[in-house]
């Protein structure tokens, strides 16, 4: 931990999260134009290109269209949890940042002040932000339940449900960073992979069970069951508007890049130049680093963006069942396979290739249990039933196994 | 009296203070708000006194996980959450004796461990998660052991509770619970 920490006169830590806030609202202002731009490549369209230059103000016009909108409470709402909902969302997404390293020791300008580009560093910092984000579910969670509307409910409900349960396979997959690095401050893990080398590589499972896990805790597509709009009309926002709808629409965009920024802090080696510019000897000092960090995080905003044009919502119980079935046993696994390798290697009881050889072995027996067909269930009813697609009125898909009939045929 | 004294005063006066109310209000889901911020002063408190690895899993699981699993456990069973929820049960008297009585023997417990310690500003390496990691799987290592039977024992439990089988309830496997039906 860098001793600046703590002894840092009151003016550099104010600067500092005053300058982490603007940061993260101008970044938001910029993701929703960049989610927008890039959907519309995807989809052939041109997207927002009037307001400023390549339509960057869009979202600032539409920030202030929706500031200046009337601000509606519902009769049945219970007023001050509604009030508190928004309030609770946005902090702890704001929160989180306080131990996100965006660079090294920088000199001030104009000053002869040095500090690190990190507002503060906590021995448990990984742990600090997984407790402060977590605090973020009770936004939603009371938006739901306090706006006395059953939509909103339905989608508080379900956010709980799926962030408590995405939560856990995303602490899992952050227990083998804590084993390579030695420790849960977010400065010593950039540190530690600035001499190892991006965790990402060796760590490629927790990598993936993350990248899948911070999806699923963002409630962004095609996760984002709490906000179906085919089934819960907005979800849990459904009565919200003006001031208090934008803050949950704030909320989500910084969460976006908080998940997006841990990632590359624990597993894209933080603010470390990537590989063809860090030949460069100036690469790590100075400000540029910032421009690496930032460069990253667009990475992820980037596959958020992609993941939500290319892949339609998951049902519900299918993503739950993804998610206690498939990533949680997962992540359990590939946890205790680097304990036990990582112990044995620390020891220095096994060499590089038996380790390989080992691991090979048991992906191998892993794979061919996974292809072990499950016993069949006996089937309830032995002859598929006919469903008359239009008994009830309106058209209606048959169930899996029966036999459509029409009418017309 | 130092600043450090003060402010954990003044978070366990917090905590006391929402710890009654989360009892006394009459509305489910506000007495869930209410044990939120008891248990966020008791991190707070936790914070002060140097264990900062046990004040953020305190915010992680109690507040992150444990209420808001009951937030949903009340959404998901269409228990009402509206005004005049929180009904006293008969239980209440007896409850009222049992918690004091507990109280008592925590503070006779902290009485005893604690008299006369001076609340100092945190020392390096006292809450850190390796100190906390080496005591519960050394020294602690069978009372931490024994904690997760109970677990185990709660998750066994929960199980039950969920598969009514016919012999239970002479009821189909996916019959919707009573109380959920009015």
């Amino acid at each position: 931990m860098n001793g600046l920490f703590g002894t840092e006169s009151w003016w550099v830590v104010i600067a500092k999260a005053v300058l982490i806030f603007l940061i993260l609202v101008i970044y938001t202002l910029f993701n929703i134009w960049f989610e927008r731009r890039v959907v519309a490549k995807m989809q052939h369209r041109i997207g927002p290109n009037v307001h400023g230059p390549f339509g960057l103000l869009q979202s600032l016009a539409d920030g202030v269209k929706l500031a200046l909108k009337e601000d509606i409470v519902p009769t049945a709402a219970d007023k001050v949890v509604y009030v508190l909902a928004p309030i609770l969302a946005t902090i702890p997404a704001f929160m989180a940042w306080a131990v996100i390293p965006f660079g090294p020791e920088v000199r001030i300008p104009f000053t002869d002040t040095v500090t690190p580009l990190q507002l503060t560093d906590l021995p448990v910092g990984v742990l600090y932000i997984l407790a402060v984000t977590s605090i973020g579910i009770y936004g939603i969670v009371l938006a739901g339940w306090s706006s006395g509307s059953t939509y909103a409910l339905l989608g508080g409900m379900r956010s709980s449900a799926q962030m408590i349960s995405y939560e856990v396979a995303m602490g899992l997959a952050f227990v083998s960073v804590f084993m390579y690095a030695g420790s849960m401050s977010t400065a010593d893990i950039v540190a530690a992979q600035a001499e190892d080398m991006w965790f990402a590589l060796p760590l490629l499972p927790s990598f993936v069970i993350y990248l899948i896990a911070m999806v699923g805790e963002t409630n962004r597509a095609p996760f984002d069951l709490p906000e179906a709009e085919g089934e819960l009309v907005g979800g849990f926002h459904t009565e919200y508007s003006s001031l208090k709808f934008a803050l949950f629409f704030l909320a989500e965009y910084v969460n976006m890049v908080t998940v997006s920024a841990l990632a590359t802090t624990l597993f894209l080696g933080g603010w470390r130049a990537p590989w063809p510019i860090s030949l460069w000897d100036g690469a790590n000092s100075g400000y540029w680093p910032v421009l690496w960090f930032l460069g990253k995080t667009l990475i992820f905003i980037f596959v958020f963006v992609w993941l939500r044009g290319t892949l339609p919502r998951m049902r519900y119980d299918q993503f739950m069942k993804f998610g206690w079935k498939v990533l949680i046993p997962a992540a359990l696994l590939w946890t205790m396979a680097v304990a036990v390798v990582r112990r044995i290697r620390l020891d220095g009881g096994m060499d590089q290739q038996t380790v390989l050889i080992v691991g090979g072995i048991a992906v191998t027996l892993l794979l061919v249990i996974a292809f072990i067909p499950e016993r069949k269930q006996p089937a309830d009813d032995e002859e598929p039933a006919e469903t008359d697609a239009f008994a009830g009125g309106y058209p209606v898909p048959p169930m899996p196994g029966h036999q459509e009939t029409r009418p017309d045929a | 009296m130092s600043m450090v004294e003060l402010t954990f005063l003044m978070l366990s006066g917090v905590a006391v203070f929402s710890a009654l109310l989360a009892v006394s209000t009459t509305q489910v889901v506000h007495a869930a708000l209410w044990l939120v911020l008891t248990l966020g002063a008791i991190a707070g408190c936790y914070l002060l006194i140097g264990a900062e690895f046990i004040a953020w899993v305190q915010v992680l699981i109690y507040i992150g996980a444990v209420v808001v699993l009951l937030l949903f456990a009340l959404m998901l069973t269409r228990a009402p959450t509206g005004p005049d929820s929180a009904t006293t049960t008969s239980n209440r008297n007896v409850a009222a004796a049992v918690s004091v009585l507990v109280a008592g023997g925590l503070a006779a417990i902290m009485v005893s461990g604690f008299a006369g310690e001076r609340l100092a500003p945190p020392r390096g390496g006292v809450g850190s998660a390796a100190s906390i990691g080496d005591a519960i799987f050394g020294t602690w290592v069978l009372p931490f052991e024994i904690l997760s039977l109970v677990l185990l024992a709660a998750l066994v439990g929960a199980i039950v509770l969920t598969r009514r089988g016919p012999e239970r309830d002479n009821g189909a496997p996916g019959d919707v619970p009573e109380r959920a039906q009015h």
